[in-house]
């Protein structure tokens, strides 16, 4: 099993992400400056979060140019596995392989705090271990995490299935007070078209250790599981 | 070359003024020390001369009021490495393994712009800790404002926070303790203090000491610009209605660019080239240049042609006084310059070799080819002046009696809905939820009253060590109206309480660092807060075994002539051997024993409820027993080591009857209580008397047979019980509406 972890000037949650599938399944990640220009052959990508960039552009927009991303682009249209966290969503965003836009939370601050939220589907190879109706009580800690998308853009993600997570209350209820940022329909991540590729804005790789809460663990089981999906 | 090329080949466009005693005064420089400086160079200072003695012997720099009396602190102990005097203190906290911390000030730039004030604030501390080899791992913050109704605090919150919250969140760092208090005392200077604790290997810290001569200056990060020039003099005056006017002496920061730095640092620290580093804080070159030559013996020449220059033109005068952010100096291995070079130039950041160390103790300037400073580095330091400025004690204040300030209409529940609401007690959710405290993973308690997954509330914020059982136990104290009231005893009760809030947890306090914030010390009476407070931090630390091991001093918080409280900050550091036992103070379950550990309460002196429900400041500070501590301080760590306590919590402001309060809120349970005093009930239920803890227990009896045996008072109070905390006589209040009221007060001020 090989995951490769994106490093750029400014990531700062790389090691919470190795920690993470370290401890749910064993695997030792590996760390990819962002001036290489080839991956390898890796099971899984990952883009964790951060300020690449400082963020002084557009969150994620100087990254999505970096050396790397031209490989990145390359193995999500061959189909390889992506997973996108806080600024890793937005530069799967700004290299285009994720529709919509994130832009600043409603609030205008930046917020740190745990939240719910309910997978919508768990059909699919990053929630096939998590049961019908799963509630995650995971952190959220971003500046610019309110997702926006016009509404045909909306519906065309509804249609297809491709919401990953909303927003919810402790119970699963999607409800504007359960939403922390102001996302349109209270989503919190979504697939691409083929759901090989998830971006989402909350940090599971956070709750997956004892005194952390466990409630991350089923989607790093479901990666570190991901070459028995592929074969 | 063509950068060169726009630059004149002579010094023709420098200007600089004739120096002359009056331009000596306005650097801030006191006639007598004028003269001083013309009987060492034996001739009058150039220009950058004075600029560069100016800021040396700054009060910020030079901590000339402060010396005399900073001695008097304990600064030893088996497990201390480095104390103060280095640009951060280091303990061993085995395994091998330092913890690297300090705490210090950016009051005066955070009031004239208070984004950028605070977040350099963060980015220099940060750097403080980095610099000698340690990865942070946690960053504290202590805040002072204004009355929450002044014009001017919402928009300083806001700034402040906002800053803190930029900078640190970059970073990676976990923001995971502190305080803000807000009080009219403020109004016309707020303070940001910040802390960061970094980790590092015992065999791996880096100093400023051990230069050489024939070894090359390195200068690494950011390019210098002409921010900041003056900052350590604004530092060390008075203001006045005019203060936003120094707007331009405050610096920018550059997060992204102290990441970088950060980690190329780390980098190449884990190789053999770094000899000694310094970071450029206040005074920037000048002190950084100083101080490595000071701390080495030795002296250095430096080329200024050489510093990356972020503008163009710019004078030997500005490039020296410059305090543009996240730049460091260091002297490296002769022949491992190109190494190095590869490790900066792969994070993108400048490297240059700005010149040589040499045998002359002097500090030698060129540019342009001229040469615009030669001065012996001892007197930099050495010669700076001390004064020990006459104090005059405060006033001791007239004891109270209880019996004049019984509870008002409402009794304990409409006291308390009061108190967890006041300024000082309300939820602080709306700030520290735009840190981040959870990044590196390893946060164990945080502030706030959140959900089951999230960090817990302990006495002490804990973050645990990567891949050790052991945590941190991290905490910032100050009581400034105790200060205020009786200094003496308000420096001992900072460093008692916050060895109290690291026992509370279950961890042994080890070491701390202060940011000792007061008025002018030209005036008696506060240079008389200044002795009093530190002669009350020596003491609790010499009787504690808890020394301090840095420190920084900002003194001169005055505007229009209206001093701060006195507010002597304490940033303390404890230890656990297993995070995982570590105690919160939120109740677990119904049916359990509360138990009052410690004497009675009967002080209202400057306690809160004089303040906050009376309206009255009066009193004296209370009395801090420093073997009683000590005692129920070990007591407490053992009972939680043991797993025989549920929950626990120091009693501080609001006494009694506030943390029984805040143990509810946090659980989200009630309690019903058993245990009354007729005679004095509000000395009793909101009296501040100190050394005391509130625990909850399964097996209470095991819990006061103990505390017998080590002859401590143990009284059973109580247990907890669903949802509303009732008081003997019936009285009741629901733990949803104390928590409704503790939550609105901070949102409804700033909205």
């Amino acid at each position: 099993m090989k995951v490769a972890i994106l490093l750029f000037p400014g990531t700062n949650r790389e090691k919470d992400m190795v920690m993470a599938f370290d401890a749910v399944g064993g695997v030792k990640a590996e760390l990819v400056w962002h001036k290489e220009t080839d991956l390898g052959k890796p099971d899984l990508i990952v883009l964790p979060g951060g300020f690449s960039y400082g963020d002084y552009l557009r969150c994620g927009a100087m990254a999505a140019h970096s050396p790397i991303m031209r490989d990145v682009i390359r193995h999500a249209e061959r189909g390889t596995p992506i997973l996108g966290v806080c600024n890793g969503f937005q530069m799967l965003i700004e290299t285009g392989l994720l529709p919509g836009a994130l832009l600043r939370n409603t609030s205008l601050r930046f917020i740190c705090k745990p939240v719910h939220i309910a997978c919508a589907r768990t059909d699919t190879m990053f929630t096939r271990t998590m049961p019908e109706g799963y509630v995650m009580d995971v952190p959220v800690a971003h500046g610019e995490g309110n997702y926006y998308a016009g509404e045909d853009q909306v519906k065309a993600l509804e249609d297809d299935g491709l919401v990953a997570f909303r927003y919810c209350t402790p119970d699963g209820k999607i409800t504007p007070e359960a939403n922390p940022n102001g996302s349109v329909a209270n989503i919190a991540g979504i697939y691409n078209k083929r759901r090989t590729i998830l971006g989402m804005m909350p940090h599971p790789e956070n709750v997956t250790r004892a005194h952390q809460g466990l409630e991350g663990a089923p989607l790093f089981e479901a990666l570190c599981d991901l070459q028995k999906v592929a074969a | 070359m063509t950068a060169n090329a726009q630059r004149p080949p002579s010094p023709d466009h420098i200007r600089e003024p004739e120096v002359t005693p009056e331009l000596g005064a306005e650097h801030g420089l006191k006639a007598q020390e004028y003269k001083h400086i013309i009987r060492i160079l034996n001739r009058a200072p150039t220009y950058t001369e004075l600029g560069i003695f100016s800021v040396m012997w700054s009060e910020h720099c030079s901590y000339k009021s402060s010396r005399l009396h900073l001695k008097k602190l304990p600064t030893d102990a088996p497990w201390v490495i480095q104390g103060p005097g280095e640009n951060a203190g280091v303990i061993d906290i085995g395994d091998g393994q330092a913890a690297i911390f300090k705490m210090e000030s950016h009051n005066h730039p955070s009031f004239i712009e208070p984004y950028q004030g605070a977040a350099t604030g963060v980015g220099g501390i940060m750097r403080d800790v980095f610099t000698m080899g340690a990865r942070p791992i946690a960053n504290l913050n202590a805040l002072r404002f204004g009355a929450m109704n002044h014009p001017k605090t919402p928009h300083l919150v806001g700034g402040v926070v906002a800053g803190i919250a930029g900078y640190g969140n970059c970073m990676g760092v976990p923001t995971v303790g502190g305080e803000t208090n807000f009080d009219p005392g403020y109004n016309g200077n707020i303070l940001v203090n910040a802390m960061t604790v970094g980790l590092a290997d015992t065999d791996r810290i880096f100093y400023a000491r051990g230069a050489e001569p024939d070894q090359p200056v390195v200068y690494v990060g950011s390019k210098t610009g002409r921010d900041g020039i003056h900052g350590a003099t604004m530092a060390s005056a008075e203001f006045d209605d005019n203060a936003e006017q120094q707007r331009p002496t405050v610096q920018a920061g550059d997060p992204f660019t102290e990441k970088l730095l950060l980690e190329a640092c780390l980098e190449l620290m884990q190789e053999d080239a770094i000899i000694s580093i310094q970071d450029m804080g206040a005074a920037g070159l000048t002190s950084s240049s100083v101080e490595i030559a000071a701390k080495g013996g030795i002296g250095v020449e430096i080329d200024l042609d050489k510093v990356p220059q972020r503008e163009t033109l710019m004078t030997p005068y500005e490039l020296m006084l410059s305090e543009s952010q996240e730049r460091m100096l260091m002297i490296l291995k002769p022949g491992r310059e190109d190494f190095a070079r590869r490790i900066f130039e792969k994070w993108d950041l400048d490297f240059s070799v700005i010149g040589r160390t040499t045998v002359a103790r002097r500090l030698v300037i060129h540019m342009y080819g001229q040469c615009w400073c030669d001065i012996p580095v001892m007197p930099l330091v050495d010669d700076s002046p001390v004064y020990d400025r006459p104090h005059e004690p405060t006033p001791a204040a007239t004891a109270i009696n209880n019996a004049d300030y019984p509870l008002p209409e409402g009794g304990i529940p409409a006291v308390l809905k009061t108190l967890v609401a006041c300024p000082d007690l309300c939820s602080k959710r709306w700030i520290w939820e735009q840190y981040d405290s959870l990044v590196m993973g390893e946060t164990y308690f945080s502030p706030g009253i959140t959900g089951p997954q999230a960090p817990r509330t302990g006495d002490s914020a804990l973050v645990r060590i990567a891949g050790y059982d052991k945590g941190l136990a991290l905490t910032s104290d100050c009581t400034p109206r105790y200060c205020q009231a009786d200094p003496a005893s308000g420096g001992k009760q900072a460093v008692a309480e916050s060895y109290r809030n690291i026992c509370a947890v279950g961890a042994r306090p080890l070491a701390f660092t202060n940011n000792l914030n007061f008025g002018n010390p030209e005036k008696p009476l506060i240079m008389g807060q200044f002795v009093g407070c530190l002669e009350g931090m020596a003491e609790a630390g010499r009787a504690l075994e808890y020394p301090v091991v840095s420190g920084n001093v900002s003194l001169y918080n005055e505007t229009n002539g209206q001093a701060i409280p006195p507010t002597p900050v304490i940033g303390g550091v404890g230890v656990i051997d297993h995070a995982d036992k570590a105690m919160d103070i939120a109740f677990k379950a119904a049916d359990e024993c509360l138990l009052l550990v410690g004497p009675k309460g009967a002080h209202l002196g400057s306690s809160l409820y004089l303040r906050d429900v009376i309206g009255k400041t009066a009193g004296g500070a209370p009395h801090v027993d420093l073997a009683l501590e000590a005692k129920h301080g070990a007591f407490m760590r053992m009972l939680i080591d043991r797993g025989l306590v549920t929950a626990c919590h120091d009693l501080s402001d609001g006494g009694l009857a506030v943390a029984l309060a805040e143990m509810a809120m946090a659980g989200r349970m009630g309690a019903k209580i058993t245990i009354d005093d007729h005679d004095d009930p509000a000395g009793f239920w909101f009296g501040e008397d100190q050394g005391r803890y509130l625990v909850c227990a399964q097996q209470p009896d095991i819990v006061t047979a103990l505390a017998a045996e080590s002859g401590i008072d143990v009284w059973q109070i109580g247990h907890t019980a669903p949802d509303t905390l009732t008081f003997p006589g019936g009285a009741q209040i629901a733990v949803q509406e104390l928590i409704e009221a503790h939550e609105k007060t901070l949102p409804d001020s700033l909205a």
